[in-house]
């Protein structure tokens, strides 16, 4: 293996040369094709279009880029996996590997063809929806991770409906008291569950409520048997985890942007006004606060779906991490790009989103001047 | 209770043995007519295996990688997974090594162990009804060897020239003398299918006691007995659920909290922990599965036998054993056979830590400077640790060693095997003839210490298709005497396999063979409610 390394050096440069071009050449394509209409017929129209309806034209714009970010993710994984010393073959078989077996399995996937080759092939599959099948196990990968998917939306949906609401009542409750005991005892406890790392956060959950008390399910293991009633009792200690962790930052932000608000000017005046603190805070505060946290909430939920492997580990959870760790470590090309595609795709349409809600929420740039 | 005795009533509890064998075997043995009663009496009853129940594991070692296809399995979860709903021609016997009938009902071997015929079994079914018969198992075979095979037991197979049936009896052809064929075929890649898993290579049907009711690759598996099963002594649990876990930590805590029967790869140094919980056994059965430090025997420095005896007597093997595996394990004697194996030459001196002797071999090579020894934590857990008290122990004789730790990802592809001085695991082969032909052998792909020695492989070759016991047993001597003091390998320590289970799990067998009772650990224990 190690005689190949420097063998797939160059060729390795020459992909990403030769990528770049078709890259671009395929987001010029794609932009097209989403607005074709607006590029090449009526030059004008795209100018109206920002001008009469900013947002969607914002829409349509951040929507093309994000096809483009997509291929340049595709082309990262499949440069980033081909640098990792050894192929498939090798990694598959490990120490059992014998230079007969590589040798079929490379002939068997094609391994043998040039890396370009490959990369193209797999993107001619992939525009049409097709991201092939696994090297390892043969199974279909959309098949694969619809599974998979679905396991981590679920819990990532869960500890959202719980950790978003939970963190934002918190962080204004914290305004409300600001520097007072309720203030102190929030922040101390949030601050405390997100400095513990969290898989020590989740074995202690485990010790305490599967363990020594007995009252909670583990292993969290989901399957397709199971009623709703048995996942949602499998879920809740990797959920209660997932919430500690995330709910710090969250309060936090919320707790921050209010704060800044409320030293404006026209707080004092609803003050003068003698209206309550609490609706200060609810009605006039918090959606002039909504963006920052709007975002710190998007970048918590993308991590919610695409950053909780430990998790995944500690409660032995079928989630997407574990499936790609898996893959990873075996180079098991199409399902590490699919799974890479996803947890970008995630994490870009988030971030959209979030922009997206900021942009409602203040009228101010909804009309740029 | 000796050795002997606890085979003869493990064979009671699996059923093989009635009282008059047992009292019979007892009595020769030196056992009273009396105490061999009660003896049988007690493991008969004691042991007498409960139907019924779901049987639930916690394994390390699953990923979604994992096939469906048994010529493709390599994780410990498909391992086992295998053994379920499969069978082999040919089981090794748990305690002794000796291969046993399974799929095969006999076998007789030409007189130059050339040429082997089976019988094969009658009346056993396939899941899916159909009849196993003798064209079942050629298929099989040939899958397993044919040139575009992707099988792990094609090493093993290699040495198999022609496939063929004599009416329903299965004939076997090879290239040259192998005494321990039947062993080879109890390799856990081979589970016959039918038709060879041509059809189907992925389709998970076999004659093993257990049916797959579902399996979702690096999760979770099912089973449900086979009711036609054609064996009574195996498959006492109704169902079983294999839970993927990779996370030690996640294992205890499953298996202390009883929502699994059984774990594997206890980490010896939380095993003393463990054992304080009052509902888990720890099984701590001994096994062929090795630490190596591997010298390159034709790369200098490590071309100078004095420098290889040196850093072999530098080596404080008690002190590692005790320390890397909680002692958990026995003390290797730098040749990679020990007493698990048939013909295991006894009596060869234990080599201890001598810095003197060290010290002196040391100046008579000459070299002079550090040595590198290259590690990772990937080669065997606690390698980087090993490597780091060696270079302590080493220190006192003073020999220095550098310890490079190495990147876990892509170790055994730049790292072992090429590097002339590094850390390594070997897993036990059935036969001390599959040991040495794997990594020994001058020709060999494996040979990772470079041990390039025609009289060796002669040897080697002699032995293998010699039938007389007794000469068979000089040759290994002979030849672990020359691994021992002239080859590359340091070997500190066998490891035990480190398991537990509840207290409710009963009949585990320690079997010799591989880890988790050879895989069997699912089809021979029973629940005690």
């Amino acid at each position: 293996m190690t005689g190949n390394g420097p063998a797939h050096g160059p060729e390795l440069t020459a992909t990403a040369a030769a990528g770049e071009a078709p890259q671009s050449a395929g987001v010029a394509g794609s932009v097209a094709s989403t607005g074709a209409p607006v590029d090449e017929g009526t030059p004008s129209f795209w100018a109206k279009l920002s001008k009469s309806s900013p947002l969607v034209a914002l829409i349509l714009q951040r929507l093309a880029l994000s096809v483009a970010l997509l291929f340049a993710v595709s082309l990262m994984i499949f440069g980033g996996v081909e640098a990792l010393p050894g192929d498939f073959a090798t990694t598959y078989l490990g120490q059992s590997a014998t230079p007969q077996a590589i040798e079929n399995i490379r002939k068997d996937l094609g391994l043998d063809q040039p890396a370009t080759t490959r990369y193209f092939k797999w993107l001619g599959g992939a525009i049409q929806g097709d991201f092939g099948n696994s090297w390892a196990s043969k199974n279909s990968v959309s098949e694969q991770i619809g599974k998979r998917l679905g396991n981590s939306l679920f819990l990532a949906f869960f500890a959202a409906i719980i950790s978003v609401p939970l963190a934002v009542g918190l962080g204004m409750l914290a305004v409300q008291y600001r520097n007072r005991m309720p203030d102190k005892i929030i922040n101390v406890i949030s601050l405390a569950a997100i400095s513990l790392p969290e898989f020590f956060v989740g074995y202690l959950l485990i010790l305490f409520f599967a363990v020594q008390m007995g009252v909670a399910t583990f292993p969290a293991t989901v399957y397709d048997s199971m009623t709703i009633g048995q996942r949602l009792s499998a879920i809740a200690l990797p959920t209660a985890t997932l919430v500690l962790v995330v709910l710090a930052h969250m309060m936090r932000m919320t707790r921050a942007a209010i704060l800044n608000v409320m030293s404006s000017a026209y707080v004092e005046t609803a003050e003068l006004k003698g209206l309550s603190s609490l609706r200060i805070i609810a009605r006039h505060a918090a959606p002039n606060a909504v963006a920052p946290v709007i975002n710190v909430i998007a970048l918590n939920l993308a991590y919610l779906v695409v950053g909780v492997v430990v998790v995944e580990v500690v409660f032995v959870y079928p989630g997407m991490g574990q499936y790609m760790v898996d893959a990873v470590t075996v180079r098991d090309m199409p399902v590490v790009q699919a799974c890479g595609l996803i947890f970008a795709a995630f994490y870009i349409f988030l971030n959209m989103f979030a922009d997206i809600l900021a942009i409602v929420a203040n009228p101010r740039l909804r009309h740029p001047r | 209770m000796t050795d002997y005795t606890r085979y003869l009533t493990s064979q009671v509890t699996l059923g093989r043995m009635n009282r008059r064998e047992f009292m019979g075997r007892a009595a020769a043995f030196g056992i009273t007519l009396a105490a061999a009663g009660t003896l049988f009496d007690t493991a008969a009853k004691a042991q007498e295996p409960k139907r019924g129940g779901n049987l639930k594991l916690g394994l390390e070692g699953a990923a979604a990688t994992d096939s469906k296809d048994p010529a493709k399995a390599l994780s410990q979860f498909m391992f086992v997974v295998g053994r379920n709903w499969g069978d082999m021609l040919v089981e090794s016997e748990p305690l002794t090594g000796q291969p046993v009938p399974a799929l095969a009902e006999s076998w007789e071997p030409s007189a130059d162990a050339s040429t082997w015929t089976f019988n094969i079994r009658k009346g056993v079914k396939f899941h899916d009804g159909k009849e196993l018969t003798v064209d079942d198992v050629i298929k099989t075979l040939q899958r397993h060897t044919d040139e575009k095979s992707e099988s792990g037991a094609l090493g093993v197979m290699k040495s198999i020239k022609e496939i063929k049936a004599d009416g329903d009896k299965l004939v076997l052809v090879l290239t040259e003398g192998n005494a321990d064929l039947p062993l080879l075929l109890t390799d856990y890649h081979l589970v016959i299918q039918p038709n060879g898993g041509l059809d189907d290579p992925n389709a998970m049907i076999g004659t093993g006691p257990y049916k797959v009711t579902s399996f979702e690759a690096g999760v979770r598996a099912t089973f449900e007995r086979n009711t036609d099963d054609w064996r009574q002594d195996r498959g006492f649990v109704d169902t079983i659920e294999m839970i993927a876990m990779n996370d030690a930590t996640a294992r205890i805590a499953a298996l202390s909290s009883g929502q699994v029967h059984y774990i594997n790869r206890v980490d010896p140094k939380t095993v003393d922990l463990l054992k304080r919980a009052p509902t888990v056994e720890i099984l701590s059965t001994s096994g062929r599965g090795h630490y190596v430090f591997i010298m390159h025997c034709n790369t200098a420095p490590f071309d100078n036998v004095d420098l290889r005896l040196a850093l072999k007597y530098a080596m404080d093997r008690e002190t590692m054993l005790e320390k890397v595996l909680g002692g958990y394990g026995k003390v290797g004697n730098d040749f990679p056979i020990n007493e698990t194996y048939a013909l295991f030459p006894e009596g060869i001196e234990q080599r201890a830590y001598d810095p003197d002797k060290a010290s002196f071999h040391y100046k008579k090579s000459g070299h002079s400077g550090s040595v590198l020894l290259r590690t990772s934590d990937v080669a065997f857990p606690g390698a980087v640790d090993a490597a780091v008290l060696y270079q302590e122990s080493a220190k006192k004789a003073g020999i220095e060693i550098e310890v490079k730790r190495e990147p876990g990802d892509g170790y055994w592809s730049n790292v072992w095997n090429v590097q002339p001085f590094s850390t390594s695991y070997w897993g036990g082969r059935p036969t001390q003839d599959q040991m040495y032909s794997t990594a020994y052998l001058s020709t060999a792909d494996w040979n990772d210490t470079r041990f390039l020695r025609e009289d060796f492989d002669k040897l080697l070759l002699e032995a293998r298709s010699e039938l007389d016991e007794a000469k068979r047993k000089d040759m290994y001597r002979t030849m672990a005497m020359m691994v021992r003091d002239e080859g590359g390998l340091i070997l500190p320590m066998f490891n035990d396999f480190v398991n537990a289970c509840g207290k409710n799990v009963k009949g585990y067998v320690h079997d010799i063979g591989n880890d988790m009772s050879n895989g069997y650990v699912a089809t021979r224990v029973w629940l005690d409610a």
